[in-house]
C-alpha cells in the first residue's frame, strides 16, 4: 500500500535516438504527466486506443523509461529501480501465465525467487486461491483453463505477491460481457477487502465509471481531466471529456448567446439559461458562438405546445430504437445529430416531428475555439440528483 | 468428384517424388547387401541373394568402424553442447535485448555461410597446422561448431522470439533476474526449439565430410573417412562402401526418427489469451 505520484513524466519513443533528435521527433507518447493518488485509491485510466495509458502503467511498473519527470512509489523516487524491485504486482490483458507452470507455480512464482519459506508459499497461494475461487484449479496448466478462469489466476498471481501497488491493463478485455461486468464487481470486492492502491486501464468508459474511485481520461498522450466518476459526469472540462463519458455520448449543438446573456438561439433551438450559468461567463460571449452539450438522457418529449417553451428544440424523427426500458431517439435539429433517450413507452415515431426540452441546469457550454467548458453547473443538486 | 481425382493425381506425385529421392538410399541398402561382383554389374539387379559379407569385412577389427564411430559421436556430441552453450545466451540478447544493429548481425552472420568451405581451406588448413589441430578431434569440434553456429543462434533466436514478450515481463515484474527469467521462463518454453536446434546440429556435424576429409588422418578421423577408405589405391569396392555408408546413417536416421516424437511444438498455446 503506498502514495503512487507522477511528476511532469513525459515518455518519447525515441526508436533508439536520444537527446535533441528524439525531442523533435513525433509527439510523445505521454506528454506532462502528473497525479498524485491517495493510499489505497483506485485509479482509473481510461481514453481511447493509443492515447497512452498502457505507457503511463508501464512507466510505473518499470517495463519502460519515463524520459522526464520523477515517478515515486511510497515515497521512493524509482527511476533507477528496476521492475523487479518495485514492488509492484500486474495483471495483463493477455495474462501472460506461465504456460509450463501449473496454477500453483504460476501464483507460487514470485515467492519462490524470493525464497519464501514453504510454509508461507502453501499458505498465501491457497488464501489467494479460496479468495478467487479457484482453489479447485491449483494442479492444472494454463492451457486447460477457460479465459475466466485464466483471468483469475492472473488476479490471484498478483494478490499473493501482496505488493504496495496493483496494475491492471484491461484485464477483462479478453473476456465475454457478462463475465465482464461479473468479475469488474470481484474486482472492486478484491480492492476493497485488501485496499492496495491500484492502476487500472480501460477503455471503456463504463467499466471506467463502475470501478474507478478517480478517473483519469486521456487523449494523445495529455490528461484531459482527473475527477470523481460523478463530476466527470456533471462538469466535464471539455468537450472530449464530454463526449466519451456517458452513454450514449453527450450531443452537441453550436449556438448563439444572445444579447440579453441570458438565452441561446441556434436556427430552430432555443434556451433560457436563466440563473444556471454565471453571467460573466455569458457576459464575456454576448454575440457569439458557443458549443451547447446536451446528454441524451436530459432531453424529454414535450408533448404540449411548442410555442410557449422557453427551453426547446424541434426537429423530425430519423430513427428510434426501443430498449425496453427506455427508447433512443434520433434527429436532426439545426443541422446537428440529436440522440435523446425518452421513456420506454415514447409514442415518437420515425418520420413525426418532436419538440424536446432540457432544464437549462443541465446544459453544458464549452468555447468553440478551445472547446474547454465555459460555465461550469454550479447547481450540484443538478449532477447526483 | 473433381476434387478426389485431384486428390489422387496430387498423392500419385508425392508418392513419385518420394520415391525418386528415396531412390538412391534403397539403391545404397540393396548394394550393401551385394557381393562387389553384384555391385558391380551394369544391369541393375534388384533380385539377388543377400549376403552379410561387406558388413562383416567393414565391421571387421582392421577397419576400424568403432573408432571411426566414436570420433562421430564425440565431435557432433560436443560440438552441438558448445554451439547450445553458445547460440542460447547470444540469441537470448539478440531476442530480448535487441539493439539497432541486431537485425544485421544475424543477417551478418547467417551470410559467413554463404562462402563455400572450400574458400577458407587454405587458411584455415595453415593456423591449424602451426597449432598442432591437424587430425585432432577438438579441431574438428571448433570446425563443427563454427560451421553450426550461425544457423543455431537464428534458430534459437526464433524460438525465443515466439516467447510471448508479456510472459518475459510478468517474470520481470515477479521478481526475477535477467538469469532466472532466462532459466526458469524462457527456457523452458523453448525447450522443443532448443531440441530441434541442437538434433539439427547434430545431424550436420555427423553428415559432415568436407572438413573430415580434409582436416583428419586417422586419429580423429569420423565416419566420412571411413567410407571414403573403400575408395583406395587397390579399387573401388560398392559393396563395402554402402555397407559402410549404411552403418554410418542408421545411427543418426534412428536417433532423428526418435526424437521428431520428442519435438512437436504445442507449449506455449494457453499462456496468452
Ligand atoms: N514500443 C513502442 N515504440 C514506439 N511507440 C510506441 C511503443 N509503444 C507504444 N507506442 C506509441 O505510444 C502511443 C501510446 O501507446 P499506448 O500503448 O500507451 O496506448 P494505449 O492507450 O494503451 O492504447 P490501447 O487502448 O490501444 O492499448 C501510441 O501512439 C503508440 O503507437
Ligand atoms: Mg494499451
Amino acid at each position: 500500500m503506498a502514495v503512487v505520484e507522477l511528476k511532469n513524466v513525459v515518455k518519447r519513443y525515441g526508436g533508439g535516438l536520444t537527446g535533441k533528435a528524439a525531442r523533435s521527433e513525433e509527439a510523445p507518447a505521454v506528454d506532462d504527466f502528473n497525479l498524485v493518488t491517495e493510499d489505497g485509491e483506485f485509479v482509473v485510466l481510461v481514453g481511447p486506443s493509443g492515447c497512452g495509458k498502457s505507457t503511463t502503467m508501464r512507466m510505473i511498473a518499470g517495463l519502460e523509461d519515463n524520459t522526464e519527470g520523477e515517478i515515486r512509489i511510497g515515497g521512493r523516487d524509482v527511476s533507477d529501480v528496476a521492475a523487479r524491485d518495485r514492488d509492484i504486482a500486474m495483471v495483463f490483458q493477455s495474462y501472460a501465465l506461465y504456460p509450463h507452470m501449473s496454477v500453483f507455480e504460476n501464483m507460487a512464482f514470485s515467492l519462490r525467487l524470493k525464497k519464501a519459506p514453504k510454509s508461507e508459499i502453501d499458505q498465501r497461494v491457497n488464501e489467494a486461491a479460496s479468495i478467487l475461487d479457484i482453489t479447485h484449479l491449483l494442479d492444472r496448466k494454463p492451457r486447460a483453463l477457460s479465459g475466466g478462469q485464466r483471468q483469475r489466476v492472473a488476479l490471484g498471481r498478483a494478490i499473493v505477491r501482496q505488493p504496495q501497488v496493483f496494475l491492471m491493463d484491461e484485464p477483462l478485455s479478453n473476456l465475454d460481457a457478462k463475465l465482464r461486468v461479473d468479475m469488474r464487481a470481484e474486482i472492486v470486492k478484491l480492492h476493497r477487502k485488501l485496499g492496495v492502491t491500484t492502476f487500472y486501464v480501460t477503455h471503456d468508459q463504463t467499466e471506467a465509471m463502475t470501478m474507478g474511485q478517480r478517473i483519469v481520461v486521456m487523449r494523445d498522450g495529455r490528461i484531459q481531466q482527473i475527477d470523481t466518476p460523478n463530476a466527470l459526469y456533471a462538469r466535464p472540462a471539455n468537450m472530449f471529456v464530454a463526449g466519451f463519458i456517458g452513454t450514449p455520448s453527450m450531443n452537441f449543438m453550436k449556438m448563439r448567446v444572445g444579447d440579453d446573456t441570458r438565452s441561446l438561439k441556434g436556427e430552430t433551438a432555443r434556451f433560457r439559461a436563466g440563473d444556471a450559468f454565471t453571467g460573466d461567463l455569458l457576459d464575456s460571449h454576448r454575440g457569439q458562438e458557443v458549443w451547447v452539450g446536451i446528454r441524451p438522457e436530459h432531453l424529454q418529449h414535450h408533448e404540449g405546445d411548442a410555442g410557449a417553451l422557453e427551453n426547446g428544440l424541434s426537429g423530425t424523427v430519423d430513427v428510434v430504437e426501443p430498449l425496453g426500458s427506455v427508447t433512443m431517439v434520433q434527429l436532426e435539429i439545426d443541422g446537428h445529430r440529436i440522440t435523446a433517450q425518452l421513456e420506454g413507452d415514447t409514442r415518437a415515431r420515425s418520420g413525426d416531428t418532436i419538440t424536446l426540452t432540457c432544464e437549462s441546469a443541465r446544459l453544458h457550454l464549452f468555447d468553440v475555439v478551445s472547446e474547454q467548458a465555459l460555465a461550469r453547473q454550479p447547481v450540484e443538486s443538478a449532477a447526483t440528483a | 468428384m473433381n476434387a478426389q481425382r485431384s486428390n489422387i493425381g496430387l498423392a500419385v506425385v508425392g508418392w513419385l517424388v518420394a520415391l525418386i529421392m528415396f531412390f538412391p538410399i534403397l539403391w545404397m541398402v540393396l548394394t550393401a547387401f551385394k557381393t562387389e561382383q553384384t555391385a558391380f554389374s551394369t544391369t541393375p539387379e534388384f533380385l539377388f541373394s543377400p549376403t552379410l559379407e561387406s558388413f562383416r569385412t567393414a565391421l571387421a577389427q582392421g577397419a576400424g568402424y568403432w573408432h571411426y564411430a566414436f570420433n562421430s559421436f564425440f565431435t557432433a556430441m560436443v560440438s552441438t553442447l558448445l554451439g547450445l552453450a553458445l547460440a542460447v545466451p547470444a540469441a537470448f540478447a539478440m531476442a530480448f535485448y535487441p539493439s539497432k544493429r541486431t537485425d544485421f548481425t544475424l543477417v551478418w552472420m547467417v551470410s559467413t555461410k554463404f562462402i563455400p568451405a572450400v574458400g577458407v581451406l587454405i587458411p584455415i588448413f595453415l593456423i591449424y597446422k602451426s597449432l598442432g589441430l591437424i587430425d585432432n578431434d577438438w579441431g574438428l569440434i571448433m570446425l563443427f561448431t563454427a560451421m553450426n553456429l550461425p544457423i543455431m543462434v537464428w534458430m534459437v533466436y526464433s524460438y525465443f522470439r515466439d516467447v510471448p514478450k508479456d510472459i518475459v515481463e510478468a517474470a520481470d515484474i515477479d521478481g526475477a533476474s535477467t538469469m532466472q527469467t532466462m532459466f526458469r521462463v524462457i527456457l523452458p518454453l523453448a525447450l522443443p526449439g532448443l531440441a530441434s536446434t541442437g538434433l539439427l546440429a547434430l545431424i550436420l556435424a555427423w553428415n559432415e565430410s568436407f572438413w573430415s576429409l580434409t582436416m583428419t588422418d586417422h586419429n580423429a578421423a569420423t565416419l566420412a573417412v571411413f567410407i571414403a577408405s573403400f575408395k583406395s589405391a587397390e579399387g573401388l569396392f560398392w559393396a563395402k562402401m554402402s555397407a559402410a555408408s549404411v552403418l554410418t546413417v542408421t545411427p543418426i536416421v534412428v536417433l532423428g526418427w526418435f526424437a521428431q516424437r520428442q519435438m512437436v511444438r504445442g507449449l506455449t498455446f494457453g499462456a496468452v489469451k
